[in-house]
């Protein structure tokens, strides 16, 4: 059975592990518990600073601390980084100073909790701005280096981990896993399917479908958004020839909209993108979200035979 | 101190205030934009502050252990720019630069452009945030140093200051200091007119800060002021300074109209006469 397990838990561990550098500082505004910053306050409370429920504090606070030689990691809900969108736009990412937020809980796949928390547009805001590293990962061990990875990155990011436990993909193949290069789970001509996050892993399921229909798809892990792997896009256009994207995401201004911006400056191919129809969500199970939103494994299928037939 | 050395000292403070108005006024005429009021009305207050209290080293502005100063109301940058050219940070030359293109005097101050600059400002409500981690910072580092974070009135209606406010108290930030250039007047008219405060003192009170409060263009006040703020280092503390905008240039003084906006050539004039400057 496949093992599952929360791409937040994997910032968690990360937080513990950068611990060894005296210069990592943790940011919370009383969602430790929820982001997974909460192993890092019990191991060293002292380098933990509490903004309590206040994010606009919290992102500058960061920004002071980086601006003195600190390395602060900061989290909270994704949805509610979006409140504190100009300060990491005029206090972080115009000074390019290395603070890195995380939103957790993104995307419909939140659940239950209603619209109201289900962030929608967070990787879209967060990918206009200059200087900023924008991420969305989809398993616990990459979310995990990614975020490891970050602490030498020396510019600010952001990275939206998920709420609910999804497969774990990367057991043995760590070494794969760098910021900026997406990542080839599967190999077809056919069509690519290019994903992040929770949608990974659907789109691995979406690719079996299509197997059995005599159909060859290759599946991408776009786990860094900003910036993007434009070589492998390149690739994936030549070899395939069309291209469908995944994301539990609007479709205006994510992964889709990345790939799309590309492909209309360079090698074009035929794109279909699955994601959330410019619509907002409601309480749901996460897998009932996904049926619900039109991004499971069969919508991504589908997307798929639509790109193929459009090829010239 | 000596009585007479302070005498000495207050006068050179108020003749080097005098002459960062001048490099204020110029640097607005000549840009034909910018912010004189809220420059004019703070400089008595950089001026004390540089002097005599925070530790910098001019020549060497990265200088990892100096206190900082974050100029919040960062649109008051003509004030910035004139004490750092005074302290010797950047030429007065420099201050040509003043909102031309490539210059290092950005319209708002910027870390990223301007030597002896800690904070990139322009949207208000973000210094005492970034106070707060660069005092937060100072702790962790073990280093006595400083912060100060000037705000401007109309600036505290912003709510994120309230929070950044709540936070250093908790976090029992000795080393965090406010200094409220309290000018009464803001982009589109006078606070009373545009939100009023009600009592400002009692609200940083409320909130667990130590409070102090002067008139901000006596130069022996603001001397004391400083001294208030460098020796209060059991929490947070804010010197709440009775300013008048424009102060020093007579139709620019309590003047909403110029809180954005340049002299002509004739009040310019009118301006450097008022300020004790011959113009060629």
């Amino acid at each position: 059975m496949t093992k599952m397990a929360a791409t937040r838990d994997g910032y968690g561990e990360a937080l513990l592990e950068l611990a060894a550098n005296e210069k990592v500082v943790v940011l919370e505004a009383d969602l430790g518990k929820s982001t997974k910053s909460l192993h890092f306050r019990k191991a060293h409370p002292e380098r933990t600073v509490s903004c309590g429920i206040g994010e606009q504090n919290m992102m500058l606070v960061g920004a002071g601390l980086a601006a003195s030689g600190y390395i602060p990691f900061a989290s909270t809900f994704a949805i509610f980084t979006e409140r504190a969108f100009e300060q990491m736009r005029n206090g972080i990412a115009r000074p390019n100073l290395p603070v890195h937020v995380c939103g957790s809980h993104g995307g419909t796949h939140t659940g239950t909790d209603g619209s109201s928390a289900q962030s929608i547009e967070d990787l879209a805001i967060y990918r206009t701005l200059p200087n900023v590293i924008v991420m969305h990962p989809s398993d616990i061990i990459s979310t995990k280096l990614l975020t490891m990875q970050l602490a030498d990155a020396g510019s600010p990011s952001y990275t939206r981990t998920a709420r609910n436990k999804t497969p774990v993909l990367y057991e043995g193949r760590e070494n794969d896993i760098q910021i900026g290069k997406g990542i080839v789970l599967l190999d077809g001509e056919d069509v690519a399917i290019i994903a992040c996050g929770v949608m990974v892993s659907e789109s691995l399921k979406a690719a079996k479908v299509l197997a059995e229909e005599g159909v060859n798809a290759t599946v991408v892990d776009m786990h860094t958004l900003k910036p993007l792997d434009g070589t492998l896009v390149d690739r994936l256009a030549n070899k395939c020839g069309a291209i469908v994207t995944a994301e539990d995401h609007n479709v205006i201004g994510g992964l889709g909209g990345a790939v799309a911006e590309h492909l209309t400056a360079n090698k074009f191919a035929p794109l279909e993108r699955v994601g959330v129809q410019d619509r907002f969500g409601e309480s749901g199970q996460a897998h009932e979200m996904l049926d619900v939103m039109k991004i499971s494994s069969r919508y991504i299928a589908d997307a798929a035979m639509r790109a193929i037939a459009r090829k010239a | 101190m000596l009585v007479g050395e302070a005498v000495a000292n207050i006068e050179e403070l108020e003749e080097l205030a005098r002459k960062c108005r001048v490099h204020i006024v110029n640097m607005v005429h000549k840009a034909q934009a910018g912010h004189p009021g809220g420059s004019l009305s703070e400089i008595d207050l950089l001026v004390g502050l540089y002097k005599t209290t925070l530790r910098t080293r001019p020549h060497e502005p990265d200088w990892s252990d100096r206190d900082r100063f974050i100029l919040s109301k960062g649109h008051a940058s003509p004030g910035m720019y004139a004490i750092l050219a005074e302290m010797g940070f950047i030429t007065v030359e420099d201050l040509d630069s003043y909102r031309v293109l490539g210059g290092i005097c950005q319209g708002h101050v910027d870390m990223k452009w301007c030597p002896g600059v800690d904070f990139s400002a322009g949207s208000l409500g973000m210094g005492l945030s970034f106070g707060m981690g660069s005092a937060i910072a100072g702790r962790l580092d073990e280093s006595e140093r400083q912060v100060y974070v000037m705000l401007g009135d109309g600036e505290i209606q912003e709510g994120s200051v309230w929070e950044a406010a709540m936070a250093a108290t908790h976090h029992e930030l000795g080393n965090l200091n406010v200094i409220l250039d309290r000018n009464r007047i803001q982009n589109d008219d006078f606070c009373e007119a545009q939100m009023r405060m009600f009592d400002i003192p009692a609200k940083w009170k409320a909130f667990g800060w130590n409070v102090k409060e002067i008139d901000g263009h006596n130069m022996n006040e603001v001397v004391q002021g400083m001294q208030f703020l460098s020796n209060s280092n059991d929490g947070p503390s804010i010197l709440i300074a009775h300013t008048v905008k424009g102060h020093g240039v007579s139709f620019m003084a309590d003047n909403p109209a110029f809180h954005g906006a340049a002299p002509n050539d004739d009040q310019y004039a009118q301006a450097m006469k008022e300020l004790g400057e011959v113009v060629a």
